[in-house]
C-alpha cells in the first residue's frame, strides 16, 4: 500500500511543517494588515480625507480573503496536535492546553465576533462602533499571536512546571510558564516581522501601480508613502530585535546558535562569522567555508576574542540538522538586510522628493513585495528546526511525541493536505493578486455592496457617480 | 514524583465535571451555530438560482466565522482540560477529523471566493455544498465512533485507522447531515421572505421528518451497542428518563412540524429545532457519563490537576459570558430579514 515502509514520524513532521507553514503566512500578513486598516479607518474619521477611505475599502477586500484562509488553515492546526502529535498533547497538554484555550477565548472570538461588523457593519452601527470593531480585530490578531508565541516559546525555553509520574508536564507557576525566557524576544521579533511583512506587501502593491504609470492616483501615492515610512522604521528595529533574540537563544539554546553559525568546532579565541559553507553532519564539518574572523564573537558576545563553543561539545544525537538551520538563517538575515537597504533607499528618494518617480525603488519594492513572507518562514524554520531533536527543548524528543499511527494514515492525509492546500490557497492567492492589480479608485467599493467593480467587467462612469454618492452618505 | 509535595496537583472532581459541562456547552453551541451554517450548504442544491444562493450565504456571512470558533474552543478546551482524552480521540478518529478539516477549508473559503469570480462560481458553490455535507457527515461519524467505544491501551489509542467505520457511525453521520439541514431551513425561515422562505418551509418538513426518524434510529441503536448503555437506559434510575424522553421529543417534533406550515411562525421552528438538538445532547450526556471516552476513560481519568484546570476555568467563567455578549451583539446588528437586493457582499 501507498506509504507502507515510510517513517510515520517523518511524515507527521512533514505534515506539521507543511500545514503550519501554509497557515503562518496568512496571520503574518493579516496581523499587520488589520492594524493598517485600523489606522486607515482612524485617519479617515479624523481627517475625512477620502483617500483613507478609498484605501480602507481597497485593502479590506484583500483582508477578507486572507483572513478566511488564515481561519480555515488555523482550525487545522488546533486539531493537528491531537491527530498527529497525541503523545506530545497528552504530556504537554496541562501546560500548553490552557494557554491555547486562552488564545481561543481572548483572541479568536474577539476577531471573529467583530470581523462581521468590520466588514459589513459600517452603515449599520455608525462610525464609532465600526472603528471600535476595527480596533478589536487588530487587537485580537496581535493578542492571538501573543498567546501562541508564549506556547511556542515555552517549548523552546520550558520553565515553571514539574514532570509528574505519568509523564505529564504539570504547571506550577503560570507566570513563569507564560513569561518564559525566550518569550519577550520571540514576541517582539515575530510581531515586528508581521508588520514589516505587511509593509512590504502594501508597498509592493503601491510600487506595482506606480510602475504601471498611476502615480497621479493619490491612493497609490498614499499607500506607497505609508509603507515606505513603516519600512524605514521597522526594518532597522527588526535587525536590533533579531540580534537580541539571537543573544537570548545563545544563552538558552546554544546548540541552535551553533547550527545557525555553522560552528561545528569550538573557537576558544573568537569565532568567525561564516558567510558561506556546506554543512556536513556526517563528518561534522563546514565545507568550502568563507568566513570573517572573529565577527561571530563580536555579534554574539560583543567581544572580538570571546570564546564560543561549537557542536563538538554536543553529542551527535542531541544536535539539530545543521544544513537546514544554517541556510534558513542566512536567507532570513539576508532578506533583513535587503529590507534595511530598501528602507534607506526610500528615505533617500523621499528626501530628494522623488518617492513616486524613482523607478528603481519601485522595481526593488515590487520584487521585495513578498520578501517578508519568505523571511518569516525562513526564521520560523530556523527556530523550529534548531530546536530539534526536541519538541520541548531538552525534555521531550520529537521521536517520542508522535501519535501511534501507521505510516499509510499519515501519508494519505499529508497527500490530501498538499493537494487541497495548493489548490485552495493557490486560488485564494490568485484572487488576492487580482484584487491588488486593480488600482484603488475614487469611490472604491468596499465589501458591503453587492456589485463592486471587481465583480463586474469594468468600471463605468455611471457607476463612479453612484459610488461617489454612496461615499458621501458614509461621510455624513 | 515531587508532584505530591506541591499543592494543587490533585484532580478535583467538581472542577473536572464543571469543565466537562463547559465543553459540552461549547460543543452544543458549535453544533447549533455552525449547524445552520453548514445546513445552508446542505440546502444549496435545492436553491438553483444565483440570486437565491447569494441571499442564503448573506444570511450568515457576518457571523459564520464566529460560529466556527466554537469548534476551535471544543478542540482547544479538550486539550486544555482533558489532554489524555484529546490525545486518544484524535488519532482514533483520524480519518473523519482530517476529512472534516479539509471539508471546512473548502466550505470556509467558498464564503469569500465565490464573490471574487464569475467563471469559477459554480465550482466554489460545489465546494460550499461538498464541504458542508462532508463536514457534517464527518462530525456525525466522529460522534458515532465515540459512542460505539474506542480501544485504549495505557495512555494511547490502540486500534487501527479504520475502526471508526461501522453501520452505526455511518447512521450517525447521515443523522447529523439531516439535522443540520433542518437547522439551516429553520434559520432561513427567520432570515428570509417570499419564495426562499416558503421553499425553506418545505425543506424544513423533509429534513425535519428525516431528523426525527434518525433521532429515533440512533436512540434505538445506542442501547444495543456493546457497552453498558443498555443498563443505563433500561434500569432504574435511567428508566425514569427513558420513558418521558420519547414523549417530550415527540411533542416537540409535532409542534415544530406544525409551525413549519406556510405563513405561520417565523421564529418558532428554529427555536424548536434548537431544543430538539438540546434534548439529543442531554440524551448523549446520559449515555456517556461519567465516561469521556466510552468504555475505558472517565472524565476524572482524563482530567488534569487542579492547578491546570482552575487557571483556565477562572478565565472561561469571565470570558465566555463576555463572548456570548458580543456575539449576541453581532447577531443583533445583523438582525431581521436579509434584503435580497442589498446583500452584504
Amino acid at each position: 500500500m501507498l506509504f507502507e515502509g515510510f517513517d510515520a514520524i517523518l511524515l507527521a513532521r512533514i505534515q506539521f511543517a507543511f500545514t503550519i507553514a501554509f497557515h503562518f503566512i496568512f496571520p503574518a500578513f493579516t496581523i499587520g494588515l488589520s492594524s493598517y486598516l485600523a489606522v486607515l479607518n482612524g485617519r479617515y474619521l479624523m481627517t475625512k480625507d477620502e483617500v483613507y477611505l478609498r484605501l480602507f475599502k481597497f485593502w479590506i477586500k484583500i483582508f477578507a480573503v486572507s483572513f478566511a484562509m488564515g481561519v480555515v488553515s488555523g482550525i487545522t492546526m488546533s486539531y493537528q496536535f491531537g491527530t498527529n502529535w497525541s503523545v506530545f498533547s497528552d504530556r504537554a497538554g496541562p501546560v500548553i492546553g490552557p494557554l491555547m484555550a486562552y488564545e481561543v477565548l481572548t483572541a479568536f472570538f474577539l476577531e471573529a465576533g467583530f470581523l462581521g461588523i468590520m466588514l459589513f457593519g459600517r452603515d449599520k452601527v455608525g462610525p464609532k462602533l465600526h472603528m471600535f470593531a476595527c480596533l478589536m480585530v487588530a487587537f485580537g490578531t496581535a493578542l492571538s499571536a501573543t498567546w501562541i508565541l508564549s506556547v511556542n516559546s515555552w517549548m523552546h525555553t520550558p520553565q515553571g512546571h514539574i514532570i509528574a509520574e505519568n509523564g505529564q508536564f504539570m504547571p506550577v507557576d503560570w507566570m513563569k510558564i507564560i513569561f518564559n525566557p525566550s518569550f519577550p524576544y520571540r514576541l517582539a521579533h515575530t510581531l515586528t516581522a508581521a508588520y514589516l511583512t505587511t509593509a512590504f506587501i502594501v508597498g509592493g502593491v503601491g510600487a506595482w501601480h506606480l510602475l504601471k504609470g498611476r502615480k497621479d492616483n493619490i491612493g497609490v501615492q498614499k499607500m506607497f508613502s505609508m509603507a515606505m515610512w513603516m519600512i524605514a522604521v521597522t526594518a532597522p528595529l527588526q535587525i536590533v530585535l533579531g540580534d537580541l533574540h539571537g543573544i537570548n537563544t545563545l544563552e538558552h539554546q546554544p546548540a541552535k546558535v551553533m547550527a545557525m553559525e555553522g560552528h561545528y568546532e569550538s573557537h576558544p579565541e573568537g569565532a568567525p562569522l561564516y558567510l558561506f559553507g556546506i554543512p556536513d553532519d556526517e563528518t561534522q564539518e563546514l565545507k568550502y567555508k568563507v568566513g570573517i574572523p572573529k565577527l561571530s564573537s563580536l555579534i554574539l558576545k560583543h567581544d572580538l576574542n570571546a570564546p564560543l563553543d561549537g557542536l563538538d561539545t554536543i553529542s551527535d544525537e542531541d544536535q539539530p540538522p545543521v544544513a537546514i538551520v544554517f541556510w534558513s538563517f542566512r536567507i532570513m538575515v539576508g532578506i533583513g538586510f535587503l529590507m534595511l537597504g530598501v528602507g534607506l533607499f526610500g528615505l533617500w528618494a523621499r528626501f530628494r522628493k522623488k518617492l513616486f518617480e524613482a523607478k528603481w525603488l519601485h522595481r526593488a519594492m515590487l520584487i521585495m513585495g513578498p520578501s517578508g513572507l519568505i523571511a518569516v518562514l525562513a526564521g520560523w524554520i530556523t527556530t523550529e528546526v534548531g530546536r530539534q531533536p526536541y519538541t520541548i527543548y531538552g525534555l521531550m524528543r520529537t521521536s517520542e511525541s508522535a501519535s501511534p499511527l501507521e505510516a499509510p494514515a499519515v501519508g494519505a492525509s499529508l497527500l490530501a493536505f498538499i493537494v487541497v492546500y495548493f489548490f485552495v490557497f493557490g486560488a485564494g492567492v490568485f484572487y488576492i493578486l487580482r484584487l491588488m492589480n486593480h488600482a484603488p479608485v475614487l469611490g472604491e467599493k468596499g465589501i458591503g455592496k453587492k456589485d463592486g467593480p471587481i465583480r463586474t467587467s469594468g468600471i463605468t462612469p455611471a457607476q463612479q457617480v453612484e459610488e461617489q454618492t454612496d461615499m458621501d452618505e458614509v461621510k455624513k | 514524583m515531587e508532584g505530591a509535595a506541591i499543592s494543587g496537583m490533585e484532580i478535583v472532581p467538581w472542577l473536572a465535571y464543571a469543565w466537562a459541562g463547559l465543553l459540552a456547552f461549547a460543543v452544543y453551541v458549535y453544533v447549533v451555530l455552525d449547524g445552520f451554517d453548514l445546513g445552508l450548504g446542505i440546502l444549496y442544491p435545492f436553491y438553483k438560482k444565483k440570486k437565491d444562493r447569494d441571499l442564503l450565504m448573506n444570511t450568515v456571512a457576518p457571523v459564520w466565522d464566529g460560529n466556527e470558533t466554537w469548534l476551535v474552543l471544543g478542540g482547544g478546551g479538550l486539550m486544555a482540560a482533558f489532554p489524555l482524552a484529546y490525545a486518544i480521540i484524535m488519532p482514533a478518529l483520524y480519518v473523519p477529523i482530517i476529512a472534516m478539516l479539509l471539508a471546512l477549508v473548502f466550505r470556509g473559503v467558498a464564503f469569500e471566493y465565490r464573490w471574487r469570480t464569475k467563471r469559477w462560481l459554480k465550482y466554489w458553490d460545489m465546494a460550499f455544498i461538498g464541504g458542508s455535507i462532508v463536514a457534517a457527515f464527518s462530525q456525525g461519524i466522529a460522534l458515532g465512533a465515540l459512542l460505539q467505544g474506542i480501544a485504549v491501551d495505557g495512555r494511547a489509542y490502540s486500534g487501527g485507522w479504520w475502526d471508526w467505520l461501522s453501520p452505526f457511525s455511518l447512521l450517525c453521520g447521515v443523522a447529523v447531515v439531516a439535522g443540520y439541514g433542518l437547522l439551516g431551513a429553520t434559520w432561513l425561515i427567520m432570515k428570509t421572505g417570499d419564495d426562499v422562505q416558503s421553499r425553506a418551509r418545505k425543506l424544513g418538513w423533509g429534513f425535519g421528518l428525516a431528523t426525527i426518524g434518525f433521532i429515533g434510529a440512533v436512540s434505538l441503536a445506542t442501547p444495543f451497542l456493546d457497552i453498558e448503555y443498555y443498563a443505563r437506559w433500561f434500569q432504574k434510575p435511567g428508566l425514569f428518563v427513558t420513558i418521558p424522553m420519547p414523549l417530550i421529543i415527540g411533542a416537540i417534533s409535532v409542534t415544530m412540524l406544525a409551525s413549519l406550515r406556510q405563513n405561520h411562525h417565523e421564529y418558532r421552528p428554529f427555536i424548536l429545532s434548537l431544543s430538539l438538538f438540546a434534548l439529543c445532547f442531554v440524551g448523549l450526556g446520559i449515555s456517556m457519563f461519567p465516561y469521556i471516552i466510552p468504555p475505558h476513560v472517565t472524565i476524572l481519568d482524563a482530567a488534569t490537576p487542579f492547578r491546570s484546570q482552575i487557571f483556565m476555568f477562572v478565565g472561561a467563567c469571565v470570558l465566555i459570558p463576555l463572548i456570548l455578549g458580543y456575539t449576541a451583539f453581532a447577531y443583533w446588528v445583523f438582525r431581521g430579514k436579509v434584503d435580497p437586493d442589498e446583500g452584504y457582499h
